[in-house]
């Protein structure tokens, strides 16, 4: 069973987001994670890039395959989790503690768009 | 609706993820990609690979119909020997890469590519009119076994009671097991030393049963892929297909151009030769830690000089690694060129494209 943390926001690509004073922290799921196997390249923006929700910000490799990271919600990168340059496993040991991106949401409205946990987790148990 | 093994139902229980490869649902990994590379490398590991498709020719023209369609030399072949090479169209480019047993004289089996299957059955029956031949798919007959790693001598010996300390590498033996008569050859798609098992379903349930009882690892065609990529394998589909011939893959040496009489893509492979191929497979090198995937485009400064065929981060050579086709000038050794990873322009140096030393039994 694939972890999923109450209070988060996700989206239908399997990332979440934690709000906290209009910054968003995002990464990939517990279940993303195991449906990637091991990770060995995370592709990031840079700081102050600027996406709109839904678009594509970068990609988490895995041995086999690249997926695509869609930014839940629009907004400002203000920061990229550096650990993960160097040692972007960690994703495999806690998808949620080694989040990918922090992100200065332009319009927090945009939250309602996403799923609580609770609706998350049903989709992924089907 | 995709096929099934012989082993499917032994992939599922054992947890394994599955996709569609070549027509097949079929077993990508168990453990993980990383740990069973690493245990063909360094110990032993097992792959159902009875998904590849098997066609046996026999009669008095076996040897020179096969000599016609394939770019190895058949009838120079000894009994008991192996032959890797090519079916070509007349053009060069390539219907599929195969192994050639030579079972006997005038009798040979194939093993093709299981996405080609259809393709190569074809291909092999339509040419074979006015050859005296007869032309048999027996790819359902057949389960297949690769052994693989440098313990696979031992554990062939002690597991599965098969002794083939007397094979060299590229030759099998057939063996009575059970009052069925089993293929083993010291062959594989690795880099490592290993062998390949060909039996009938339930036997080949049966050993690999034992195999992993043994504590042998399961290993999928996601590390199949990896541990052949590092060695500088080709894949059809990647580094040959029917617009990549042998030549510009730099399999020259698969084509037996100076052999007695006539095979389809001779001509166009000597002219490649002899003027040079306009495209050639190269290795590189990428100065990042990003993962060039197959398709993403190779430049030469503003211009785009080709496409990347296979790319990975090496598991047994850390780095990223790929296979590209690139025009025959841009693609000397130490060339400097650069792959475009989705946003960004990586740099990345022209490399020999054995990133990884085979250590084969010859």
């Amino acid at each position: 069973m694939s972890k999923v943390i109450d209070g988060l926001y996700y989206s239908e690509t399997h990332e979440w987001v934690r709000v906290e004073n209009g910054i968003g922290t995002v990464g990939i799921t517990d279940y993303a994670q195991h449906a990637l196997g091991n990770v060995v390249y995370v592709d990031m923006p840079s700081e102050d890039e600027e996406f709109a929700a839904g678009e594509v910000f970068g990609a988490v490799e895995s041995v086999k395959a690249a997926g695509d990271l869609n930014l839940p919600v629009s907004g400002t990168i203000v920061e990229v989790n550096e650990a993960l340059v160097d040692e972007p496993g960690l994703i495999n040991k806690d998808a949620y503690e080694n989040w990918i991106v922090r992100v200065r949401l332009s319009d927090e409205g945009e939250l309602d768009n996403l799923m609580t946990a609770e609706v998350y987790r049903s989709t992924i148990d089907e | 609706m995709e096929k099934l093994t012989c082993l499917h139902d032994r992939h599922v229980a054992l947890g394994a993820l599955m996709s569609p490869f070549g027509g097949f649902d079929m077993p990508i990994q168990y453990a993980g990609i990383v740990e069973e590379h690493n245990a063909v490398r360094n110990a032993v590991g097992v792959f159902d690979v009875s998904h590849m498709g098997e066609v046996r020719v026999t009669g008095d023209e076996a040897e020179s119909f096969v000599d016609y369609i394939f770019t190895g030399n058949v009838a120079a072949l000894e009994v008991g020997k192996i032959a890797y090479g090519m079916m070509l169209y007349s053009d060069g480019g390539t219907v599929d890469d195969l192994l050639v047993y030579k079972m006997g004289a005038n009798d040979l089996l194939l093993v093709i590519n299981a996405a080609n299957i259809d393709k190569d059955v074809a291909w092999i029956t339509e040419h074979s009119a006015g050859h005296n031949v007869t032309v048999e798919h027996l790819s359902d007959c057949y389960g297949q076994l690769a052994v693989q790693g440098p313990d696979s001598e031992t554990v062939l010996r002690d597991v599965l009671h098969l002794d083939c300390a007397d094979l060299t590498f590229y030759t099998f033996k057939t063996v009575e097991c059970n009052g069925e008569t089993v293929i083993v050859s010291r062959t594989g798609y690795t880099g490592e030393d290993g062998f390949e098992i060909y039996a009938g379903h339930e036997l080949t349930v049966s050993m690999w049963d034992a195999l992993i009882a043994a504590g042998v690892q399961p290993c999928g065609l996601g590390c199949r892929d990896t541990l052949r990529f590092e060695v500088g394998l080709p894949l059809y589909g990647d580094e040959l297909s029917a617009e990549i011939s042998p030549i510009t893959a730099t399999l020259g040496m698969f084509v037996k151009l100076d052999k007695p009489g006539d095979f389809i893509g001779k001509d166009a492979c000597a002219r490649q030769k002899a003027e040079g191929s306009p495209m050639k497979l190269v290795g590189l090198e990428i100065h990042d830690r990003a993962i060039a995937r197959h398709g993403y485009e190779v430049l030469d400064g503003e211009r785009v000089v080709g496409h990347v065929t296979t790319g990975y981060r090496g598991i047994s050579v850390d780095k990223s690694l790929a296979m590209a086709l690139v025009e025959r000038a841009a693609g000397d050794l130490g060339h400097e060129l650069q792959v475009r990873i989705r946003r960004k322009v990586f740099p990345a140096t022209v490399i020999a494209k054995r990133f990884y030393k085979k250590s084969y039994k010859k």
